[in-house]
């Protein structure tokens, strides 16, 4: 009896020391984000008063599919962003990582080196730098290739290509957190595990496909959440542009915004469901 | 030739003998002079790739109009030329700017790390009902985008009258809903798992309240923790302009709330001087202001960039 109060009190306190997020959480998270929906069906108005809202059910998700459309514009341009950005992210950084790994001097050097974009990405310098053109790789421009697709520069295909060449050093330098991820990640694989591999003939390509990417997969999931949030969340990207502007607009307002970051939110947790659920099925296939 | 690049080695020989097949991803026993060869320039390749627009921004801060125009100098300017410099602060309005930035960069850096660290210890070692669930709260909020709840917040902040003040960053940042408080909740939770056990069992035995073995043991040993979440809370405070630009309005600025108006404010400030003709904004300006809003994250990276590296091993996400 006495054991099971102690046991009572001992949790109590545990809840103490989270209530400082179960409250923040209410009042910050969960309460903003469903009165954000709420107004999203609503007409929402601003006056000296107060502010006045009118239900008028799914007319501003209507008018944001139907009638913006710069919205639908800017939403497929941050969709192809995301499609051809997060598996070059993804995959430069484990290669990045698989460098590091090596027997490398100055390890600690490059890893700086490779962190530094995580710390001064920001809109305004980043915006600042592709003012100046140099976000792409320096004189790519020069290449016949890519004067040739510029000069064409028709269709969905080419403007990614575009999209890609232009921005190519931005897309790198949302890399830093995973390749750290990555790198963490490879020094905590047992040498015990290649050793092994190696006595059974593979070769080092096999280990890499067999021992490595298996052990490394957990990791590319995090990562590949991570990538998605932060690059969806950067204050440079199309939407987040286009909700703030919508956001003080009098013709549109709040009850608009809102439904945009709605839509926009629901259309992250997809990307997210649907690349995570693609990914953790090929590894299940694969390495299970 | 990899026959020969293989004997100067002095690894074990037979390692070498499919040399042929060991590509970049060969991660063990790579240790061929070709392939070190090949590593070195890669990482030097990239790495120089990577840092450009850095070089670049420097490189172009201290050109005179004079070098910008003139196709020849390329990346060393001819004369060291601090003016941008000099029109950058006073555009920027450097100092100032500078105190209420760190002001509002710091302050909610540190009470974010504070609250993570209550709130990470709870999750970590105590049992309660729910607790999964409101764990698995925790790590969901860090997905949703700041967009969505931000209208409320607005309303709400508006209401209580703290819009354009720094307490529109410190009270999310206290209730644990700062920017990303979900992964310094992840660290703190993750460090505090690691603790033995017997040593609060033993504080216990001295009659020690949870409390104080919080603040007495656990708080103590979280050091690196601690040092870890300040400096990305503050980095990401720091670079934090969406929401500041809406929260603080016009009332307080940022180094990068002013870079984003900085062209305007230039062109605002040679209008009103009249007779500062002639001097028209250019690159090199432009990349000074750039170069300043950066340099204190700079600095303090040089300083503390270990922290920074080891923070991500320590945060456990990669797998334990």
């Amino acid at each position: 009896m006495k054991q099971l109060s102690m046991k009572n009190r001992k949790s109590m306190t545990g809840f103490m020391f989270i209530l400082p997020w179960v409250i923040g959480f209410l009042l910050f998270t969960a309460v903003p984000l469903s009165y954000s929906l709420y107004l999203s069906f609503q007409d929402v108005r601003i006056t000296p008063a107060g502010i006045q809202t009118t239900f008028i059910s799914f007319e501003n998700y209507e008018y944001a599919f139907g009638m913006d459309a710069l919205f639908t514009q800017k939403l497929l341009i941050f969709f192809r962003e995301i499609v051809v950005s997060v598996p070059i992210i993804i995959v430069f950084s484990l290669i990045i990582a698989l460098l590091l790994n090596q027997k490398v001097r100055f390890r600690m050097f490059f890893r700086t080196v490779f962190f530094l974009p995580v710390i001064i990405i920001s809109g305004p310098v980043i915006h600042e730098l592709m003012d100046q053109g140099v976000t792409s790789i320096p004189s790519i421009e020069e290449y016949a290739v890519f004067q040739t697709l510029l000069s064409s520069g028709e269709g969905f295909l080419a403007a990614t290509v575009i999209y890609l060449m232009q921005n190519l050093i931005m897309i790198l330098w949302f890399s830093g957190v995973q390749i750290l991820i990555f790198l963490a990640a490879l020094q905590k694989i047992d040498d015990k595990i290649y050793e092994a591999a190696k006595i059974d003939g593979a070769s080092n390509w096999e280990c890499f496909w067999k021992v490595t990417l298996p052990s490394l997969f957990p990791m590319i999931i995090v990562n590949l959440i991570y990538t998605i949030v932060t690059y969806s969340i950067f204050s440079l990207n199309p939407v987040i542009e286009h909700i703030q502007d919508n956001m003080f607009r009098t013709d549109t307002g709040f009850g608009y915004a809102s439904a945009l970051s709605w839509i926009y939110f629901l259309l992250i947790t997809i990307i997210l469901f649907i690349s995570v659920l693609l990914i953790s099925l090929r590894g299940r296939k694969k390495y299970a | 030739m990899t026959s020969f690049v293989a004997k100067i080695r002095r690894g074990n020989k037979t390692y070498y003998k499919n040399k042929s097949k060991k590509l970049l991803f060969g991660t063990h026993g790579s240790d061929g002079l070709m392939m070190k060869f090949i590593v070195y320039a890669l990482l030097i390749g990239i790495g120089f790739v990577y840092l450009y627009p850095l070089i670049y921004m420097g490189s172009y801060s201290l050109k005179s109009l004079d070098d910008i125009l003139n196709p020849l100098v390329n990346w060393i300017p001819s004369t060291l030329y601090l003016d941008n410099y000099q029109q950058a602060l006073s555009v920027l309005n450097f100092l100032p700017t500078f105190g209420q930035t760190l002001y509002v960069t710091a302050l909610p850096a540190l009470i974010q790390t504070v609250v993570a660290a209550v709130v990470g210890y709870g999750f970590a070692r105590f049992d309660f009902p729910i607790k999964r669930i409101l764990f698995g709260l925790v790590l969901a909020t860090f997905i949703i985008p700041p967009q969505v709840t931000m209208i409320p917040q607005y309303v709400f902040f508006n209401e209580i009258g703290i819009l354009g003040s720094v307490m529109s960053f410190i009270l999310p940042a206290l209730f644990g809903q700062g920017i990303n408080s979900a992964i310094f909740i992840l660290i703190f939770y993750q460090f505090f798992k690691m603790l033995p056990q017997s040593l609060e069992e033993a504080a216990q035995l001295d009659g020690a309240g949870q409390a104080r073995i919080f603040l007495t043991i656990a708080i103590p040993m979280a050091g690196p923790a601690i040092i870890i979440s300040f400096l990305f809370s503050f980095v990401w405070y720091w670079n934090e302009t969406y929401l500041a630009s809406i929260y603080f309005g016009n009332a307080m600025t940022t180094l990068p709330l002013e870079l984003q108006r900085f062209v305007a404010t230039f062109e605002q400030m040679n209008q009103g001087g009249g007779e500062g003709g002639g001097s028209s904004i250019n690159e090199g300006i432009k990349m000074a202001g750039t170069m300043l809003t950066i340099l204190p994250l700079l600095i303090i990276y040089l300083i503390t960039q270990k922290w920074f590296v080891e923070g991500v091993d320590r945060s456990g996400i990669a797998g334990e």
